[in-house]
């Protein structure tokens, strides 16, 4: 995944090659920047008046000792914010009581802005570091000059420069000194940061700065925008996602309705939203109101017929066809080891539709001021529908700014931006602000939901029973192939493939002769727009992996945590490397050591029909692994069906953990979100569209279903990986084998439903 | 024309008699505190006050808090100090944070009725309250911590 990995770096705002970085004068304070190629070694001061600095790091020190970290990193419920600001004020030495955070609006100067794939933290740790040390260094060099000591006499703490009985604050070194220095990118990259020990800020806990005002009603997501003279609208949303026209729109019985403007039939060059019709009214109400009255006719293509079922089949057709896909692994062997296997084991496992289901429903609000458009909402990756907003309005890229809000959840439905553009379209006809807000049904049919998934395990042994090839195919609908096609890396048959929809089945397990398909399901492309959701593949593809390895052990009638540890051995291109898969799969196989110690694997008596299911995944992506294992303890009910998850217990490694108790709220929804996907959730696509549209029977999981829940991160100074998906990834294959461990009911699609687990009690009772 | 006392002010607004509470509240009334979540009443996100008990607002007409005291969640506590925001703030349990304000309504009328709430008055009290980012766990100990802390004060009393 050599391209992912560009991808990811090119992602990362901080994409150190070549930048240097400035300390210097901007007004009355002080800023720290990353300076643009080749700008390092002129005057910091200079550059920064002139504003030509690549601010992706703007820190700034004000001579009221407040210090402000920009940060460009949407908040959905991570604390991305306090997370990075933590990592550069540790080694700036800041008193963390001075230290603000802004989120900031879009502009090109801050480089690509996207918030997802649990990537921020990883990203970010080692520049923010750097410039933090680097800042250090500058300030305790002119408080030194400044209290007439050397510099190797002065220590820093709290916004403190100290030499003995002498100290000076930033705020004073700021006030009075002359701060002015560059560092190019190769002393920056040289700049020595504190060895774990000594950090005072990461690793140890604090309270989140996004927190208060998520209590008092004053945080403000894309949904509380508003502007003078704005119209409201809502839309009436298609069909189909692709497909639909507008034939005739009837709207007599909505002029009923007090406070009715109009309707306008969306003309949208940027082809984000075809078929949509935008209704509009003096306030959200009449509007919401007005479209229940509207009368639309629509002419759609073939994907009005298309169902989950023909999805899934069409999914099963590609697999079995050997020339479809692209090889992610392929090693030599593969076909003679199946062909010479003493014995062989082939599961097929399926996934639902899954909704994105963020509680506030996407909207928008936009409007063009003094020359600029702008678009006001909350969103993960502005860099991605900026020029869709551009190619939509008619206009350069640099004419628009998205305002920043909170995000009433991400998920990664707001990766994918596609929302603002009938808010932008229907402003630009109306020539005023239009404030689109969907209802929770329009949500859900315009929500980029999770694909509905089919893969294909194989395994093959030899007759002492050691695994000699494997052999995983998934076929789904592919995000990054419909939103962002650049992004594809090319498979060893040359063909590209979402690598964020195979993540997962590339594992760490040594399994002899190993390929990897990953097959785009082109009818679910045509049919739906598919999403990136929380984790994407590894929410499927370890569903498959983790029940196969389950199924496999109990095939080879060995423990299946014994059975992992054998093939987590760490060697060849499981033996991990620097930095960010230090140890590789023996880290993995140390969890879930761990876990099974913890948990007293194999030596726990459990009540009747109640039984504990292993899994371990290591929860992103290969090239940023986060090593996770999970036991989930279920009771069924042989009568009905139900399955009640009675316990999860967890045990993460992600390296360096900057924010020990976000990491662990980061974990606890993760691992929920996982459990909701397995036992509450997913949805059917039925005739074009899903299923469900709200609450009434889409089932979150609710407060009484929660579980006792039990994490554990084991203490690590490597690097700091992701934890915002990881957890999704692990606990929906641990429940499938708890069951199974419990009643002998061996389930191969999520969600599990009561009926679901009767039939496959019944089909157990019988083999 | 509708009149009520929303955080112990008199407000009166003119509006379409089916209008929702709820929008009256965010868009004539300018309090965004209060949010839309599913429009049919079962994620909570929306929830208030009325005359001191926890309602929908996304489906409470407008008309029928006439002469009523609503209280949102800018008004549970003048200075957003009520012993649950402070639990709030202390368990970290907020994430993305939409439906807290909801939660926080629903929770401040269930220690009304159980002081010292079981797992299971928790369990039933809370479960019309949706948290999609799932900070379950920590709203439950949120609303102990408040209630531990409620129950101390009113003992000293």
């Amino acid at each position: 995944m050599s391209k992912l990995r560009q991808h990811a770096d090119d992602a990362s705002t901080f994409a150190m090659s070549r930048r240097g970085f400035l300390i210097g004068a901007a007004g009355a304070g002080l800023m720290l920047a990353f300076a643009r190629n080749g700008l390092a070694a002129t005057d910091p001061d200079k550059t920064i008046a002139e504003g030509a600095y690549e601010p992706n790091l703007w820190c700034r020190i004000a001579p009221d000792e407040t210090i402000t970290v920009n940060i460009i990193r949407a908040e959905m419920g991570q604390h991305v914010g306090t997370a990075l600001a933590r990592i550069l004020a540790d080694e700036l030495e800041a008193d963390w009581d001075h230290v603000r955070i802004e989120h900031v609006d879009s502009d090109p100067k801050w480089g690509t802005m996207v918030t997802g794939g649990s990537w921020s933290v990883w990203q970010s740790f080692t520049p923010l570091s750097q410039a933090g040390a680097a800042a250090r260094t500058a300030l305790i060099a002119e408080g030194a000059r400044l209290l007439g000591v050397a510099a190797s006499a002065c220590t820093a703490r709290a916004s403190v420069v100290s030499a003995g009985a002498k100290s000076i604050s930033y705020a004073d070194i700021v006030r009075r000194g002359k701060l002015s220095r560059s560092y190019s990118a190769d002393e920056l990259k040289a700049m020595p940061v504190k060895p774990p020990d000594q950090r005072r800020l990461v690793g140890h806990d604090t309270q989140a700065i996004d927190i208060p005002d998520k209590t008092d009603g004053k945080a403000l997501y894309g949904i509380d925008a508003s502007v003078e003279g704005m119209v409201h609208a809502r839309p009436v949303i298609p069909p189909t996602r692709n497909g639909s026209n507008v034939v005739s729109v009837d709207d007599s019985a909505a002029k009923q309705v007090m406070g009715y403007l109009g309707h306008l039939v969306l003309d949208d060059p940027s082809g984000t939203v075809p078929g949509w019709v935008m209704v509009f009214a003096d306030s959200f109400d009449a509007a919401n109101r007005a479209v229940e009255r509207v009368k639309v006719e629509w002419t759609n293509d073939d994907t009005v017929g298309i169902s989950e079922k023909d999805i899934l089949d069409h999914g099963a057709e590609l697999i079995a066809d050997a020339s479809t896909g692209a090889m992610v692994f392929n090693d030599e062997g593969v076909d003679a080891a199946f062909a010479s296997a003493d014995s062989t084991l082939e599961q097929t496992y399926t996934t639902a539709s899954v909704l994105h289901f963020a509680l506030e429903p996407i909207n928008a609000l936009a409007f063009e001021k003094d020359g600029i458009w702008e678009i006001h909402t909350g969103n993960q990756w502005q860099t991605l529908i900026l020029p869709v907003l551009a190619k939509a309005l008619g206009v350069d890229e640099s004419k628009i700014v998205m305002r920043t809000y909170r995000l009433g959840g991400g998920f990664g439905r707001r990766l994918n931006g596609d929302y603002a553009v009938p808010a932008a379209l229907a402003a630009k006809a109306l020539g005023k602000p239009v404030k689109m807000v969907c209802t929770r049904a329009d949500d859900v049919h315009f929500d980029s939901i999770r694909s509905p998934s089919i893969q294909r395990v194989r395994m093959a042994f030899d007759k002492e029973g050691k695994v000699t090839a494997m052999q995983h195919d998934a076929a789904a609908g592919w995000p990054t192939q419909v939103m962002v096609p650049s992004f594809m890396p090319k498979g060893l048959n040359d063909q590209p493939y979402d690598p964020f929809s195979i993540s997962g089945a590339d594992s760490w397990y040594t399994v002899g002769a190993q390929r990897v398909r990953a097959i785009s399901n082109d009818m679910a492309n045509r049919a739906f727009r598919p999403g990136w959701l929380r984790s994407v593949g590894p929410g499927w593809t370890n569903w498959a992996s983790e029940c196969f390895f389950d199924e496999a052990a109990h095939k080879l009638g060995v423990d299946p945590v014994a059975f992992r540890l054998r093939l987590l051995d760490a060697t060849g291109r499981n033996a991990g490397s620097a930095p960010n898969a230090v140890g590789g799969a023996s880290r993995q196989a140390a969890v879930v050591r761990r876990l099974a110690e913890k948990t007293s694997w194999g030596k726990l008596a459990l009540a009747a029909d109640t039984g504990v299911g292993f899994a371990t995944t290591f929860g992103q992506e290969r090239g940023m692994p986060t090593w996770i294992a999970c036991v989930a303890q279920v009771h069924v009910d042989r009568s009905t069906g139900m399955v009640r998850l009675q316990k999860l217990t967890l045990v993460v490694d992600a390296g360096t953990i900057v924010h020990p108790d976000g990491a662990l709220a980061q974990i606890e929804g993760g691992a929920l979100w996982g459990a909701s996907m397995a036992l509450h959730e997913g949805t059917t696509f039925l005739n074009g569209q899903v299923k469900d549209s709200n609450l009434d029977t889409y089932t979150p999981m609710r407060m009484a279903d929660v579980p006792e829940i039990d994490i554990e991160f084991l203490p690590s100074t490597e690097t700091a990986v992701g934890l915002g998906e990881p957890a999704t990834t692990v606990v929906g294959p641990a429940i499938g084998n708890a069951i199974f461990a419990a009643v002998g009911a061996r389930l191969r699609h999520i969600p599990i439903r009561p009926a679901d687990v009767l039939a496959a009690l019944k089909s157990s009772a019988k083999a | 024309m509708t009149t009520l006392k929303l955080n112990g002010r008199d407000v009166s607004f003119d509006v379409d008699p089916e209008t929702p509470l709820l929008w009256v509240i965010r868009d004539q009334l300018g309090l965004t505190g209060t949010k839309f979540g599913c429009g049919i009443g079962m994620c909570g996100a929306c929830t208030v006050h009325l005359n001191g008990r926890a309602v929908r607002s996304c489906i409470l007409p407008a008309a029928a808090a006439d002469g009523a005291a609503i209280t949102t969640i800018e008004g549970l506590d003048p200075n957003g100090q009520h012993p649950l925001q402070q639990a709030w703030i202390e368990t970290q349990a907020p994430q993305c944070g939409y439906c807290q304000s909801g939660q926080i309504m629903q929770a401040a009328t269930l220690l009304q009725d159980f002081p010292q709430p079981t797992d299971k008055d928790i369990d039933s009290v809370m479960n019309g309250n949706l948290c999609r980012c799932m900070a379950y766990r920590r709203i439950r100990a949120a609303i102990k911590l408040a209630a531990t802390r409620m129950g101390e004060e009113a003992g000293h009393e």
